[in-house]
């Protein structure tokens, strides 16, 4: 036996290393949580390549602005004659997309929409990738030290870039969205279809689980789903570039990514996100299922200030269902009052989906018995099919347009990086419906 | 262009100082993280692939050929974002199979170089894709076009490469 291993000497080692290097893997595998048995060897080699990185990266940037702030300023004067007149005409377009803002916020509190705001976000600069086309994984500049945690999405200014998959004390790992091995729930932007982003072997990118009897256009843009609460949801992630059928009954739909990930510098990785319901404006209350209604309808007449002392008039013709949970507040001073009350009798907590109807106090029935609501006013807004009624007593009024749920979720602008344009619909409390006093029909 | 047969009397066996041996295959794996990045072309390449060919050609050793890759491998496994051991168990066998050819085979003349990497190389992708696909259960695709076009190009590098590593070759 012992002539037979000195004899095979050389195959016996290659044996033995090759067993323990696939006994090494197994216990990877088996592992849920592999970071930790390897987490060593990751770090000592992290550590002994990363900072020769970092070093030719801070100074190669350090050359470079040298070069471009101090020496090379041929044409700075025109650029900025030009960048001058640049903020000039995005001033007036601000003022165009600061209202649109505004409606939708509104249109979001009406709805109980709340909102997914990257509040806090990290600068890193990348400083190595993996070296290896089956791994496509870059380093960051940034780690646990700053606040970075696994998981964390990973965006330029152009769209998503990945994702934290693990962190060193200085510097992290970053799996890049056309790896094969990553996944990002995405949306289309004008169809709507959802399916799961992943990267191919030569690099590129599919949105794979869209049905093959879907129709989907080359150009069309592809967003974040906010489905694997990794990225807010929409964000850009690139637009459609070939569409073909593919295995099985789902499309293959090949995406050119937005951020261009053989160029990247510089990422911010989302170190923070919050969850909050859209203020309509500055220091403003929120408006109203009511008070928004009140403003669109044509000729709800004044009603004159309410003398407190008053008693209150009787309450025939309507009927009023307070809300379930919400505060009895009056209404604030200034906005517009609706000629009625707001019912919401099938209304519960925490699901904030309306369909305010305005019908008159007596519906005319025709002879042959059907009721007659052609002068009523129907406002059908059903984000998660549930409905209030509004019941002002009114006389007929022409019909007025249908206030969709899609129309809360466009055009928000903000200072932050990226507030996504349609957030996940989590109503936290019904739309106002307050019977106050000034709501009763005079 | 020939492969000759030689005699084990014929084979020269080289060494390298400490310093070459710990820091060409760091620079090796330096590069290859950080190049990329400004060339992405050069991704196409696997520099300490041809660092442990290089290596075990020239000590024409088995044994520390087969280290020499492990070694090797396993640091590039830690870059990445898989397990430790896919490159690793790739590039023992490959610092294993080149040691156990450059034994028999005259592998100084650019020729030879080419042809073994070439081959080389497709036997690194292929036990990187069995290790991965059958041991670790990652969804990788195998292109042909790619892994030719790969091997072609590291085999070129590798002429290029080989002539300038021969400088710190060392007789025994």
């Amino acid at each position: 036996m012992e002539n037979l291993i000195s004899r095979y000497r050389n195959v016996t080692i290659l044996v033995a290393v090759l067993f323990a290097q696939v006994l090494g893997l197994a216990v990877q595998v088996r592992r849920s949580n592999q970071d930790e048995s390897t987490r060593l060897i990751r770090v000592w080699a992290v550590d002994t390549v990363t900072p020769f990185e970092k070093v030719i990266v801070w100074s190669q940037h350090g050359i470079g602005s040298l070069w471009r702030n101090y020496f090379f300023l041929r044409g700075v004067r025109q650029e900025n004659r030009e960048l001058k007149q640049e903020i000039e005409r995005l001033r007036i377009e601000q003022v165009r997309l600061n209202q649109d803002a505004e409606q939708a916020r509104r249109l979001q509190a009406l709805l109980g929409f709340k909102e997914q705001f990257i509040s806090k976000t990290v600068p890193a600069q990348v400083i190595g990738s993996s070296g290896s086309e089956q791994s496509r994984s870059i380093y960051i500049d940034k780690g646990s030290r700053d606040g970075i945690r696994p998981d964390m999405a990973v965006i330029t200014a152009q769209g998503v870039v990945g994702k934290v998959l693990r962190t060193f004390r200085t510097t992290s790992q970053v799996l890049l969205v056309n790896d094969q091995t990553s996944g990002v729930g995405a949306i289309l932007e004008k169809s709507r279809l959802q399916g799961v982003l992943r990267g191919t072997p030569l690099g590129e990118v599919v949105l794979e689980k869209v049905m093959s009897d879907e129709t989907v256009q080359p150009g069309e843009k592809v967003v974040t789903s906010g489905g694997d609460q990794i990225f807010p949801k929409g964000l850009a992630v690139g637009t459609v570039t070939k569409v073909s059928p593919g295995a099985e009954l789902f499309l293959n739909i090949r995406v050119k990514l937005a951020a261009d990930l053989s160029r990247l510098e510089e990422v911010l990785v989302i170190t923070q996100q919050e969850e909050k319901a859209p203020a309509s404006a500055e220091g403003a209350p929120p408006m109203r299922a009511a008070d928004i209604l009140a403003q669109r309808l044509p000729s709800v007449p004044d009603r004159p200030p309410d003398d407190p002392n008053k008693p209150p008039p009787p309450t025939s013709g309507l009927k009023i269902f307070p809300a379930p949970n919400s505060p009895a507040t009056p209404t604030p001073a200034g906005s517009p009052k609706p000629a009625g009350s707001i019912a919401t009798p099938h209304n519960q907590p925490g699901q904030g989906s309306i369909t305010p109807t305005v019908t008159p106090a007596k519906p005319h029935v025709d002879s042959a018995g059907t009721t007659n609501n052609s002068g009523s006013v129907s406002s059908a807004i059903k984000p998660n099919g549930n409905s209030s009624v509004v019941k002002p007593v009114l006389p007929p009024k022409p019909t007025v347009p249908a206030v969709k749920a899609s129309d809360g979720a466009t055009n928000t602008t903000s200072d932050t990086p990226s507030r996504p344009a349609s957030p996940k619909a989590e109503p936290a409390e019904p739309p106002a419906v307050k019977p106050t006093p000034q709501e009763q029909p005079q | 262009m020939p492969i000759t047969y030689t005699s084990n009397e014929q084979v020269e066996v080289y060494r390298f100082s400490p310093p070459a041996a710990i820091l060409i295959p760091l620079v090796a794996i330096f590069l290859q993280a950080f190049v990329p990045l400004r060339f992405h072309f050069f991704s196409i390449f696997d520099l300490p692939f041809l660092v442990v060919i290089f290596f075990a050609l020239a000590r024409r050793s088995p044994v520390s050929g087969l280290l020499t890759g492990a070694a090797i491998g396993l640091v590039q496994d830690a870059l990445t974002g898989h397990p430790l051991g896919l490159y690793g168990i790739a590039k023992t066998v490959v610092g294993y199979g080149a040691s156990s050819l450059g034994v028999k085979l005259d592998v100084e003349n650019a020729g030879s170089r080419f042809l073994v990497t070439l081959f080389f190389y497709v036997v690194h992708e292929i036990v990187y894709f069995t290790v991965a696909r059958g041991l670790v259960g990652l969804t990788l695709q195998w292109s042909w076009p790619r892994e030719l076009g790969s091997a072609l190009a590291n085999a070129f590098l590798a002429v290029i490469l080989f002539a300038l590593l021969d400088r710190f070759k060392q007789r025994t």
